[in-house]
């Protein structure tokens, strides 16, 4: 059980995490999502004990962390973001060193890890010189060391190729069967691939919490629908869809091509409020003798999320997430 | 999975703690090249200036080199402590190793112990000027094993100093001469402090770290002179630690 109460914390002027309050039982994997500089690392760094906040308090199973510093840190497994290490040292003795650290048996465990790990076939060369797929891994292999009950992981797949991302995902739910894991990332689509919860973070503040489907799910003000229908003009469906409740903005989408229909129109739909308006919407269409080729949620949903809520209000800035997968 | 460790283990783990850090810190020290051309550069060094004028002076002993160690330690033992800290710090391997379970105190106490056993490792070749000086004459062992006991507590308090100064800069380079700048202001103030009024020279000239060697190295052990360098040694370890502490706030 992690508990953060009323944390913050202030470099100089600049508060990079601002009254957060949180509490995430065990055997949870949660996703820290945010755009960069929104917090995401200091709110990791203070729970492992590598900052001290500002003012607040984190305690884990009870223990304070200013109190207890290193019965806490035994606790948790944490991998900085790209995965710091000493790029002299070759893999194996790193692991060693780590596990006699720790005060874990190096025997029984290095070889263990390795294997989990995917890292048997570069024990012996120096880190300096390995792939930053290989150092992340050597890296998570450094956290996981003393079977810590809590995982915390800044950017795990952040530099890796596609095929590496999703070793480390499959990595990272498996390990996360067991333990409660805190992933970070600005990548929605890492969140909603494994995480049990996500915890959005804006600015320092979070600004959405809940379960991943509950988050992606939530109807309101975030969701897209694209619909395509055909035997219709556009201006006849948008005129239609006028009398649906709960739809705002409409827009147009990019027009699909379907065998046998001349002109079918495609639109994409803004719900608005808590309305769920897609039986009505059906209905109509197939009163009017339409049909109806598609009414689906649009499956980024979370990014509509993520960018609702970290866009600021007042300048009207989007933040970047080019790098959505 | 819940592993509750007594209190007792804690405490008798920290000695632990502090030992793996000294054995990875000297791994690294000695599996790459610095070691050997510091340690190098130091016996050339030192050398030059014992034996230029060893056969003028035509006196079977040492001191001509205790007298230059200080200065020469004011500039070697930093080379061999600028990266502690500030290489952690650049690299950000600081983050992984202060996550791990340890407290600033361990990871001082480990550096602070690597730094010393390498500056020591330094003086070992010297050995062989008593061999040489055995050679030529009969020296008297007073002074020398006086001369290698200071030795050993001027190397634990530039050692200190050295860590200090790698604490305080991610900048391995301001680290050397923070360090070097210290440790011969220490070296040589008794040779500055002609220049101030009588009244103060008794006072700061307790603080010259020459003075208190020069006396051990004489031969003569007083707990007043081993009791400057251990009180150097451990305010700078203190001070480390407190940067240390301070960086987490």
């Amino acid at each position: 059980m992690i508990e953060l109460s009323h944390v913050s914390r202030t470099f100089g002027a600049f508060r990079a995490v601002d009254d957060i309050s949180v509490s995430i039982p065990s055997g949870q994997i949660v996703g820290l999502l945010g755009p960069n500089g929104a917090g995401k690392t200091t709110t990791m760094r203070m729970i492992t004990g590598f900052l001290a906040p500002s003012g607040g308090s984190i305690s884990i199973d009870g223990m304070n962390i200013a109190e207890a510093p290193v019965a806490v840190k035994r606790k948790i497994g944490y991998m900085p973001e790209s995965a710091p290490l000493y790029s002299d040292m070759i893999v194996d003795d790193y692991l060693r060193y780590v596990a006699a650290m720790q005060g874990v048996d190096a025997d029984a465990k290095v070889a263990s890890l390795a294997n989990v790990c995917g890292l048997t076939e570069v024990m012996h060369k120096n880190i300096g010189e390995l792939s930053r797929g290989y150092k992340q891994r050597v890296g998570l292999a450094h956290a996981l060391m003393q079977d810590p009950e809590i995982l915390i992981l800044d950017e795990p797949t952040s530099g890796l190729d596609p095929n590496q991302i999703i070793e480390v995902r499959n990595l990272i739910k498996e390990i996360g069967r067991t333990r409660t894991v805190i992933v970070s990332t600005h990548i929605l689509g890492e969140v909603e691939m494994i995480c049990d919860r996500v915890i959005i973070i804006s600015k320092g503040k979070i600004v959405a919490d809940g379960p991943t489907e509950e988050i992606r799910g939530h109807f309101g003000h975030y969701t897209t629908l694209r619909l395509t229908v055909g035997g219709c003009t556009r201006d006849e469906l948008v005129h239609l869809l006028g009398s649906v409740r709960g739809i705002g903005a409409l827009r147009d989408a990019n027009p699909v091509y379907i065998r046998g229909e001349a002109a079918p129109v495609s639109l994409m739909l803004s719900v608005e409020g808590d309305e769920e308006p897609r039986p009505a919407i059906f209905r109509l269409i197939a009163d009017r003798g339409w049909t109806l080729y598609e009414l689906a949620v649009q499956t980024s949903s979370l990014e509509e999320v993520f960018r609702a809520l970290t866009v600021d209000a007042a300048t009207g800035t989007g933040t970047s997430n080019e790098e959505v997968v | 999975m819940k592993t509750t460790v007594p209190a007792s283990r804690h405490s008798a783990q920290r000695p632990r703690v502090a030992t793996v850090i000294m054995k990875r810190e000297l791994g690294a020290y000695f599996s790459g090249p610095i070691a050997y051309i510091v340690t190098g550069l130091f016996l050339i060094l030192s050398g030059i200036l014992f034996f230029s004028v060893f056969f003028l002076q035509d006196r079977a002993e040492l001191r001509r080199f205790f007298d230059n160690l200080p200065i020469l330690l004011s500039f070697f033992i930093p080379a061999l402590t600028m990266r502690l800290f500030s290489e952690e710090k650049r690299s950000g391997t600081i983050e992984t190793l202060m996550t791990l379970p340890v407290t600033e105190l361990d990871v001082v106490w480990g550096k602070f112990a690597a730094a010393w056993i390498s500056a020591v490792a330094m003086l070992v070749p010297t050995l062989s000027y008593v061999v040489t000086v055995a050679l030529f004459g009969s020296p008297d062992p007073g002074p020398i094993v006086g001369g290698y006991l200071g030795a050993l507590f001027l190397c634990a308090a530039f050692s200190a100093i050295g860590l200090f100064a790698s604490s305080v800069t991610k900048n391995q380079i301001i680290a050397f001469f923070i360090a070097f700048g210290i440790s011969i202001v220490v070296s040589t103030m008794d040779v500055f402090l002609i220049f101030l009024p009588g009244s103060i020279v008794d006072f700061l000239a307790y603080f010259s770290a020459s003075a208190h060697f020069g006396s051990i190295a004489r031969g003569i052990i007083d707990t007043r002179d081993l009791l400057y360098f251990v009180s150097v040694t451990l305010l700078f370890l203190v001070l480390t630690v407190e940067v240390e502490q301070r960086e987490r706030r």
